[in-house]
């Protein structure tokens, strides 16, 4: 008889419960497990243990460079991140498809080979290498090297959340502006940057965690000079090599943290997302 | 003036807005120097010594084994990913339950942890004495330095294109055409089965290339738990590291373009096999 209170458009409680169960039970066992080893492990030895070793001078350095290569990677992707969607949203020109998929190109790249062909360009055998050299200019194996590395691998994230978000908007509110005798400069900052600021935030957003979280291409040109141009993902892979498993999953819990509040971040940002986009739908 | 002014508007119709060319120049010259310079270095390295030169150091017996473990262990895993991604995105989206938005947050979990923390919490959990690790290993199943944790790996990092990819199209999905096909006399599995599966499968597919991609040139989450022995467990992108550790820029260069033809070569070809879909279920 429970048979025919099932709607044919919808699968048998049983069923339900099934495929609700596997699904959160792998979430569980693959995802939930994971992170909860990273924490576990960091505090194996006890809080004591996990404080020192996240306050080890060589650790705050790490996070130093770390700040730091983020600080300068994300505002230089977000500016060409919005000069790019202005062009291809407001404008038409030949082989814009050709332009969106090529800034898609990074992104397909592994992240070692984006790590070696800012050595092939700079290092001290590569295109550039002598003439560096000569100057006692040092890229790689230096912090300039660690940023170029991470610019590449973040290129993409702000550029390709602002253009289809431009694109759906269409210009008219800035052609309007502009008709009322706005300069290019209040369109930008009046009309443009109110409309896009949700999706630019989401973009930084996911743009940042990547930048801070970086291992391959920043570990090809870094050079694992301890203190100096170790970021935080390197110094874990470095003590974790030393079987300093506690420092190393300690550091690892810092990011693992940062893993997190992104999450949490992006969760939120997509409901303000999708209630401004309501709202507008609605106009 | 007239003639210059239409044969600007054959290459752009610039609008009335202001800052084309600014905006425009600074991307491209902004893309020249961070991405296409750099390019054109690997291969123009790669390529450099001649094809002979090249093929030498692309083919080396050690360098095809590590491709074999790359692209066979990225399209099993995305295949993994295919199944796995598409029942969590049905879970999401079809089914209520308690915790669905934390879920459904998670489920990006492999994007916003760094590759590294990935994989030192793997090896740990999967290792031997490990959590997992150990029940495993007394059933006889070794995970952690064998062929098997490398492709655990590479399904933990690629699970979230599936899903991010099916989601989508399943929240559009149109109810009406599962009741025309119930009332019709179908029953659910043949309305899963004909109806939504070929709807679902072009986004199946870009979900498959997505994970792939990243499955191929992953490092950070695979080399702890990988062993790296050669021939055996040692990745594509690790034996690029070591070339490079050795100084031999040319054989590095040479192993990367490879990898990059090679996994544009499978993008197109799943692009393809994406538009033959498109045509064949009519909806182009």
């Amino acid at each position: 008889m429970r048979r025919a209170v099932v709607a044919p458009t919808t699968e048998p409680a049983l069923v339900q419960w099934g495929l609700t169960l596997a699904a959160l039970g792998f979430v569980g066992i693959f995802l939930v497990l994971p992170l909860g080893t990273v924490f576990a492990e960091a505090l194996a030895h006890g809080p004591a243990a996990y404080l020192r070793a996240v306050s080890d001078p060589d650790a705050l350095a790490a996070m130093r460079l770390t700040l730091i290569t983020a600080a300068i990677a994300v505002p230089l992707n977000l500016v060409f991140g919005v000069a790019a969607s202005w062009a291809i949203a407001k404008f038409d020109f030949r082989g814009k498809s050709v332009l969106i998929s090529l800034i898609d190109l990074p992104f397909s790249v592994s992240p070692v080979v984006s790590g070696l062909i800012f050595v092939l360009l700079f290092g001290l055998q590569g295109w550039f290498g002598p003439w560096l050299a000569a100057h006692d200019i040092k890229l790689i194996f230096a912090v300039p090297g660690i940023v170029l590395a991470t610019v590449f691998v973040t290129f993409p994230f702000v550029a390709r959340e602002l253009i289809p978000l431009m694109q759906e908007q269409g210009s008219e509110e800035e052609e309007a502006a502009l008709v009322l005798g706005a300069s290019g400069r209040q369109i930008f900052l009046l009309v443009t940057l109110p409309n896009i600021r949700w999706g630019l935030l989401y973009g930084v957003l996911l743009c940042n965690a990547r930048a801070m979280g970086e291992f391959g291409a920043v570990s090809v040109v870094s050079g694992h000079i301890r203190g100096l141009t170790n970021t935080m993902p390197l110094q874990v892979e470095i003590l974790y090599n030393e079987y300093q498993f506690v420092a190393a999953f300690a550091v690892a819990s810092l990011l693992a943290g940062l893993a997190l509040v992104t999450l949490a971040a992006k969760t939120l940002l997509e409901h303000r997302f999708a209630a401004t986009r309501a709202a507008a739908g609605k106009d | 003036m007239g003639e210059a002014v239409l044969r600007r508007k054959a290459w752009t119709r610039p609008g009335i807005l202001p800052g084309f060319g600014l905006s425009l120049g600074y991307t491209l010259s902004y893309m020249g120097l961070m991405v296409a310079l750099p390019l054109l270095a690997l291969f123009v390295r790669a390529f450099g010594g001649g094809f002979a030169a090249f093929w030498r150091a692309a083919t080396a017996p050690r360098v095809i084994d590590s491709y074999l473990l790359s692209f066979g262990g990225a399209l099993i895993a995305a295949a993994t990913n295919v199944v796995l991604g598409s029942l969590l995105a049905w879970v999401l989206v079809r089914y209520r339950f308690p915790g669905r938005r934390v879920v459904d947050a998670l489920i990006d979990l492999p994007f916003a942890l760094p590759t590294a923390v990935t994989g030192i919490a793997l090896t740990a959990l999967l290792g031997p004495g490990g959590l997992l690790g150990r029940p495993l290993e007394s059933l006889g199943i070794k995970v952690a330095f064998t062929p098997l944790g490398i492709g655990i790996a590479m399904v933990f990092i690629g699970l979230p294109f599936v899903v991010r990819t099916v989601q989508p199209v399943l929240d559009d999905l149109n109810a009406e055409v599962e009741e025309v096909a119930a009332s019709l006399g179908a029953s659910r599995r043949q309305t899963f089965l004909l109806v939504i599966l070929p709807t679902l499968l072009p986004a199946m597919l870009t979900g498959f290339a997505l994970a792939f991609a990243r499955a191929v040139g992953e490092y950070g989450s695979i080399i702890f738990i990988a062993g790296n022995l050669p021939h055996r467990t040692e990745i594509a992108p690790l034996l690029i590291v070591i070339k490079l550790e050795q100084y031999d820029y040319a054989a590095a260069a040479a192993i990367a373009a490879a990898m990059l033809i090679a996994s544009f070569a499978v993008l197109l070809a799943i692009n393809g096999a994406q538009r033959w879909v498109c045509r064949r279920s009519g909806r182009i």
